[in-house]
Order: structure tokens, then sequence, then C-alpha cells
């Protein structure tokens, strides 16, 4: 089994390795294609994916919605921003629950590793410490250099949206 | 589950909104009023206070009583739920991606089987 791991970089970032024994193509399909989609982002057992839209080109919508069978169900909106198939994927998406969250700015990145792929998650946030979303031109601005990251963000398919105190942000506010 | 004054579903629910983390972050850095806090949010006070009583009532905030001021600040449970739930997080993307090595590997058995 491949461990997941889950880090914090600088302030903000959020990053989440996997490997997987299969090549970036089909890494890249099943993470933009709708119908594949739909089979595995569900999140917790019981939860099921009704809604399903993906459109993998630059500025195309991303629709996914989510139900318990329980009456219970959330959804998420988001836009394409860059496609390289199929290496890298660049979306923002924010969570309807139903309070729209702040937008979320993730970099999907699979690398063909020994026999499978090596999946690169990079999550950021708003800025944590003013709580402002980030404009899509500074988030570029600040994330094209060197993600060096002064944001922190994730994506979760269970309807968290993610945003941690980082260690490095807990020891300079002494907390 | 209820621990001390942290209520651990209430406190979930109130991290899943990533302005009221950001609202916890602020509060890290300090005691605020309302008004402080509503400052670098763009947000009305009336909103900001709504967040701040669901952070409340989940145990994660505090409030004092001085003069006609009522100073929030980060209850030390606040901390210890943003821990709990990245756990949480952590543990519905494992969830999703060893569901997708079971898609991955049925979409390499179909590739397989067209290519026959």
């Amino acid at each position: 089994m491949s461990k997941m791991t889950l880090r914090t970089e600088g302030d903000t970032l959020v990053i989440v390795t996997r490997h997987f024994a299969a090549p970036p193509e089909a890494l890249y399909r099943a993470h933009t294609n709708p119908a594949l989609i739909q089979k595995w982002m569900l999140g917790p057992e019981g939860w099921t994916m009704p809604v399903s839209i993906s459109e993998p080109k630059p500025g195309g919508k991303i629709r996914y919605e989510w139900a318990n069978g329980k009456g219970q169900g959330f959804y998420l909106t988001g836009e394409y921003l860059e496609l390289e198939p199929y290496s890298r994927i660049v979306h923002v998406e924010r969570m309807h629950l139903p309070d729209q969250t702040p937008d979320n700015h993730i970099e999907t990145t699979f690398e063909a590793n020994g026999t499978g792929t090596l999946m690169t998650m990079r999550m950021t946030l708003p800025n944590a410490e003013t709580g402002r979303p980030c404009s899509q031109a500074a988030w570029k601005r600040a994330w094209k250099p060197a993600t060096g990251g002064w944001k922190r963000c994730s994506k979760t398919p269970c309807g968290a949206p993610t945003a941690v105190l980082s260690r490095a942000w807990r020891e300079r506010h002494k907390i | 589950m209820n621990r001390g004054g942290l209520n651990l579903d209430a406190a979930f629910s109130a991290l899943a909104d990533p302005t009221r983390r950001a609202i916890l972050a602020q509060l890290a850095q300090g005691e605020a009023t309302v008004m402080h806090l509503a400052k670098p949010f763009e947000m009305t006070q009336p909103a900001i206070s709504q967040h701040l009583k669901v952070l409340e009532r989940a145990g994660l905030v505090t409030r004092r009583r001085d003069g006609t001021k009522r100073p929030r600040r980060l209850a030390k449970e606040g901390l210890e739920a943003m821990d709990q739930w990245l756990a949480m997080l952590r543990k519905a993307l494992e969830t999703n991606y060893n569901r997708l090595d079971g898609l991955l590997a049925d979409m390499q058995q179909h590739n397989a089987g067209e290519e026959q």
C-alpha cells in the first residue's frame, strides 16, 4: 500500500504526495474525466457524487455535488486555470456548504516514477492572517517563481476545505 | 463527544469553513474584539459575530467582559481541534486515494482488454 504524505510548507502551503501503480496518463484522466472522478472522489464511505462536471481546458468549469443518501449534501464549483497533459493541472475551487468558502487554489502534478506515478498536490488557501482570498493574479504572481508559499489551502472531497496552522506559523506566533 | 469545553462534532463543523479557520489564526495572534477582527476580513461585524458564535459554541473561542467590550480569545482547545481536523482531512484523502488505486487497476485491465 502506498503511503500518502501530508505536510505544510512555509506558512500556508499544504502538500500531499502519493504514489500510484499506474502511468501519469491514467492519473491525469482520473483527475479530469468527470465519469472517472465520480468513481473515486467521494470522501468517507456512504457518500456518492450524483453530479460530476469537469471541462478540462483553461477556463473550463468544475462542479461536483455530493450526497449521503440521508438528505445531506453539498457541492463544489471551480475553474481550470492551466492544463498540461499528462503532467500538471492547476485549478481553483470553492465549497458551498451551503455558504460559499473562499477560493482554494490547487496545483496537481504527475511524475513518472519507477513503475508508477508520483502525484503531488499543492494547495493554497486564502491568506489565513488576513482572511482575504487572494486574487487569481496575485496568486499566480506568488505561485509562479518558486511556489514559495504564503498561502495555504486544500481540497477535500468530503466537504472540508483545509487550512491548518502550520508548525512554522505557530512557532513564529508562539502558540 | 465532549471533552472539557471542546465539542468535537461542533468543532469539526466549525472548522469546515476557511473563514472561521482564518479567524482562529487571527485570534492565535492575541485577543481581539469583533471590530478588530472584522477589519482585515473585509466582512461586516454581524457576519464576523455569526462566525464567532459558531466558534464559541464549538468551544474553540472564549470571550470575556471588559467594560462594554467583549474581546475574544483562542481557547486552548482551538489548536487541538485544528490538529484533529487535519487528521480528518488526511483520512478523507487516504480513503479517496485507496479507492483511486482500485479504479486505476480497473482502467489498466480495461485497456489490456481492448488491446487484445
